[in-house]
């Protein structure tokens, strides 16, 4: 029973950490129409950031938040100066997110080296939870909570906000929405510094779970696209919702079947691409 | 071939809650010049794309020399005899004249999957090709891209590629579309020497070159054919003046 | 003569040479990696180029032929049979594969390719009892045909090359035949050629096929050169490198991926000695060439060089050859003009 219970807690967690991750990737694809094949490397190297400023003896939460703010600021580096030259030219956008995704992962092994780093959590979280007379990692029910407060707070962006209503209405329908004056450009650069800051700040928060290690951009990233593939292109909703499916997916088809795990995870993937009817970018951002 | 070239019956196709063709039915004999007419928006070119294959309509029957075609794919129509020019121009614009001619000849040979022949080396496409551009008035100058030419050559093109699979059914959408006055009456005159045994449907708007064309004429009206006969019978009833004095 | 062949004999006899020119072994085997990565290169051109559909999961023929030879060698199967089994292997899931993918076209595609490819990855990864997961599988002992020994690196090179060459020997030919043409007219205008009586999908599926054949050949060339295979052959990561050689070659041209893999293989050699973190460079060549020379080197080079004679030519008050015409300029790989030339 124990098992069931700490790898649904695991799960759910896991599935926490992915909203983070792929609420950024999926508004980015839904509004700019491009998978950001660096997404995965922002991830990274937020953890890796995380790790340094925390062995700076900076508290954990701010080092959380200033992880997000320098992957944001590289996003908008690089949405600035690089893909917004390329407007117009998908193809090489995506091209150059891979680019830039090997260049990234390849700074961290020089910065960093080859050995995972780890994150520690901050010191009261370490202890374990009693519940129900089981014992549960506290550190993932904060993670959880973690990504439930951003999903509120992304909600209430995209719902409440005149940024939000920009946001949707690009997604929905680019034409319609450059044709009314929204400041289409404008709205890349925001989305993209955020879904970079988000990146950043998850890799961060996910560092005690995951640590930081060579490759976790590799990791990563195929799950955030099966995540937006299944929940849908530019919807949180479907962000949140299929971070969940896949962070249950994930855990449990590892410790079930870990010969197949991948295929678990891909398989429905796969199958939601082939069978889809109306195409990718069907959804709309809620 | 006593039955029709072309039977279309009955055919419906919404978009959404958009009813776009509604309930059509018109009938193409061998050989026949028919004109499809009707404002903008009247469904013309949803017409088109629904009897080649581009879009699969809701109900109806498309019928070529009595096959029925609606669930059969667009590249085989093709080879049942059908063939089509577009309004918005889709050439291959880093290639020759000449290779886009070769490209529409060999959609209908079995040459086309041999993954080893050279292909510069079918000296026999290259002179079918020449000969289908010189039918257009591109004789010489086949090897030039089609980057390089005037935009009423491309629409001879577009032509050529059509004409080059000798078509028994052949859908002209919009032939004269952006072109000078001089220019149309080039291929208005190009028109009248297609072969007799090719049935054209055509939709155009220059109503000069249009009616001087036409044998048959469907008027189409939100999707809706409206009147439907000879040239002399559409152009007197009253019906044809209101949709388009109405408008 | 025309241009590009007078320089496909001339780097056909600088390669055949190469070993004689007095460099150490350590440099041959550098070439040998150079000619396997320029076919595995070569083979996802096939869909990229001339196909007009990126693909993010090719590394996965490279590797199911790399493990499925060494499984049936280590097995008891004789190199021949481990050979032909792995290519059979390695074009079935290719047809599988394409069924799949084909269903979608671009972003679509690419994602479908690349989960598909993630797929094999974690199969080579997590299948332990089948393929020893991380630790990689070793092949005994590489093959002999007819009896000459392929152990040394010079042997080892020529068989590399020989096979190279006559893998795009058959390649220049189809890109050059009834179906490359097909195959490129569909990259170009996928309705129209249905609308001339072409089967768009059926051309996509079979150079889908035969790219996965190729690239099984690279992975036959590669696990008989490494003697080893880890599931990193099956990677994302792998699948990015040989894409990047494609579109930084230029991709729908014959030489580009070549070229592409001959930059990128030896920045991960050589560079690697000077620069300490190769993969950085990598990223930053590619990104450079994606920004200004988006339709790769090879094209780009010709461009320059066309411009330049064109400057030149007006400069002296010459007409300007009418065989350089100005080219538009797409976001679709150009095709090879070079060799379009001698229609």
């Amino acid at each position: 029973m124990q098992f069931w219970l700490i790898q649904t807690l695991n799960s759910v967690a896991f599935g926490g950490l992915l909203f983070l991750l792929s609420s950024g990737f999926s508004l980015i694809f839904g509004l700019m129409r491009m998978p950001n094949l660096a997404h995965g490397a922002f991830f990274m190297l937020g953890a890796y950031f995380g790790a340094s400023f925390l062995a700076w003896g900076i508290n954990f939460w701010l080092a959380a938040l200033l992880s997000g703010l320098a992957v944001g600021a590289l996003g908008l580096i690089m949405e600035r100066g690089l893909l917004r030259r390329l407007a117009g030219n998908g193809q090489g956008q995506v091209l150059v997110t891979l680019g830039i995704s090997f260049i990234i992962a390849d700074v961290c092994l020089m910065v960093w080296t080859g050995d995972p780093v780890p994150v520690p959590a901050p010191q009261g979280l370490r202890a374990p939870t009693f519940f129900i007379g089981y014992a549960f990692p506290t550190y993932r029910l904060v993670v959880l909570g973690v990504a439930i407060l951003a999903a509120i707070a992304l909600h209430v962006l995209m719902e409440r906000t005149r940024l939000g209503a920009m946001i949707r209405a690009g997604v929905d329908d680019m034409e319609m929405a450059r044709g009314v004056g929204i400041p289409v450009s404008r709205l890349f650069m925001l989305v993209f510094l955020l879904g970079a800051a988000l990146a950043g700040l998850g890799g961060t928060i996910g560092g005690p779970i995951m640590s930081a290690y060579p490759g976790l951009d590799a990791d990563m990233l195929p799950l955030a696209l099966v995540v937006v593939i299944l929940g849908g292109v530019g919807s949180l909703a479907g962000a949140f919702v299929g971070s969940f499916i896949v962070g249950f997916i994930y855990n449990f088809g590892t410790a079930l079947f870990p010969d197949f795990a991948y295929v678990i995870l891909f398989l429905p993937m796969v199958l939601v691409l082939v069978l889809m009817p109306q195409g990718l970018f069907a959804g709309a951002a809620r | 071939m006593t039955g029709p070239a072309l039977e279309i019956t009955g055919l419906n196709k919404r978009f959404g809650g958009l009813p776009v063709t509604r309930d059509v039915t018109i009938t193409v004999a061998p050989g026949e010049r028919r004109l499809i007419i009707g404002p903008n928006g009247a469904g013309k070119t949803t017409l088109f794309n629904q009897i080649t294959g581009d879009l699969r309509p809701d109900s109806g029957s498309i019928r070529l020399f009595g096959e029925e075609l609606v669930k059969v794919k667009t590249s085989t129509r093709v080879a049942k005899g059908l063939s089509r020019t577009y309004q918005i121009l889709t050439l291959f614009p880093q290639d020759t004249l000449r290779h886009n001619v070769v490209l529409s000849l060999l959609g209908l040979r079995g040459v086309r999957w041999n993954p080893w022949i050279s292909l510069s080396g079918r000296r026999d496409l290259f002179a079918l090709a020449e000969e289908a551009l010189a039918s257009v008035g591109l004789g010489d100058g086949g090897t030039r891209l089609v980057g390089e030419t005037s935009y009423g050559e491309r629409r001879r093109l577009e032509l050529a590629m059509a004409l080059a699979q000798r078509p028994k059914v052949l859908l002209l959408d919009e032939p004269l579309a952006g072109l000078s006055q001089n220019e149309r009456n080039g291929v208005s005159e190009l028109l009248t020497t297609i072969p007799r045994d090719v049935a054209i449907v055509m939709i155009e708007h220059d109503m000069d070159v249009a009616l001087a064309f036409a044998e048959q004429i469907t008027v189409l009206h939100f999707g809706q054919v409206i009147v439907q006969g000879t040239r002399a019978d559409v152009v007197a009833d009253p019906r044809t003046r209101e949709i388009y004095l109405g408008e | 003569m025309n241009r590009p062949l007078l320089a496909c004999l001339i780097a056909l006899v600088l390669l055949v040479v190469l070993p004689h020119l007095g460099m150490g072994d350590y440099y041959i085997n550098l070439f040998s990696q150079i000619l396997i990565f320029a076919l595995f290169a070569a083979s996802v051109n096939l869909i990229v180029g001339y196909g007009g559909m990126i693909s993010l999961g090719h590394a996965a023929y490279l590797g199911i032929a790399a493990y499925s030879c060494t499984w049936l060698v280590t097995h008891g199967y004789g190199q021949l049979t481990a050979a032909l089994g792995a290519l059979m292997l390695t074009t079935l899931v290719a047809a599988v594969f394409g069924m799949l993918a084909l269903r979608a076209t671009g972003l679509s595609f690419l994602m479908i390719t690349l989960a598909l490819g993630q797929i094999v990855w974690g199969l080579a990864y997590r299948w332990v009892a089948l393929t020893n997961g991380d630790n990689g599988m070793a092949l005994p002992a590489r093959p002999a045909p007819f009896g000459i020994s392929l152990n040394g690196a010079t042997s080892f090179y020529y068989f590399a090359l020989l096979v190279f060459a006559c893998a795009i020997f058959c390649i220049w030919r189809m890109v050059h035949s009834p179906f490359g043409a097909a195959l490129k007219g569909a990259r170009d205008q996928p309705r129209r050629m249905s609308m001339l009586g072409h089967d768009v999908w059926m051309i996509r599926w079979l150079a889908f096929i035969l790219s996965g054949f190729w690239a099984g050949v690279a992975g036959l060339l590669f696990i008989y050169y490494q003697k080893f295979v880890s599931p990193y052959a099956l990677s994302l990561q792998q699948s990015a490198e040989v894409l990047l050689m494609t579109i930084l070659g230029g991709a729908g041209t014959l030489s580009g991926p070549v070229v592409g893999a001959v930059i990128v293989t030896l920045v991960k050699n050589v560079a690697s000695s000077y620069v300490e973190r190769w993969n950085a460079l990598l990223g930053l060549i590619f990104v450079v060439a994606v920004m200004f020379m988006p339709h790769g080197i090879v094209p780009g080079l010709v461009q320059w060089r066309r411009a330049a004679t064109r400057r030149k030519a007006k400069a002296v008050g010459l007409v300007p050859p009418t065989a350089e015409p100005p080219r538009a300029d797409t976001p679709r790989p150009a095709p090879d003009a070079k060799l379009e030339r001698s229609a």
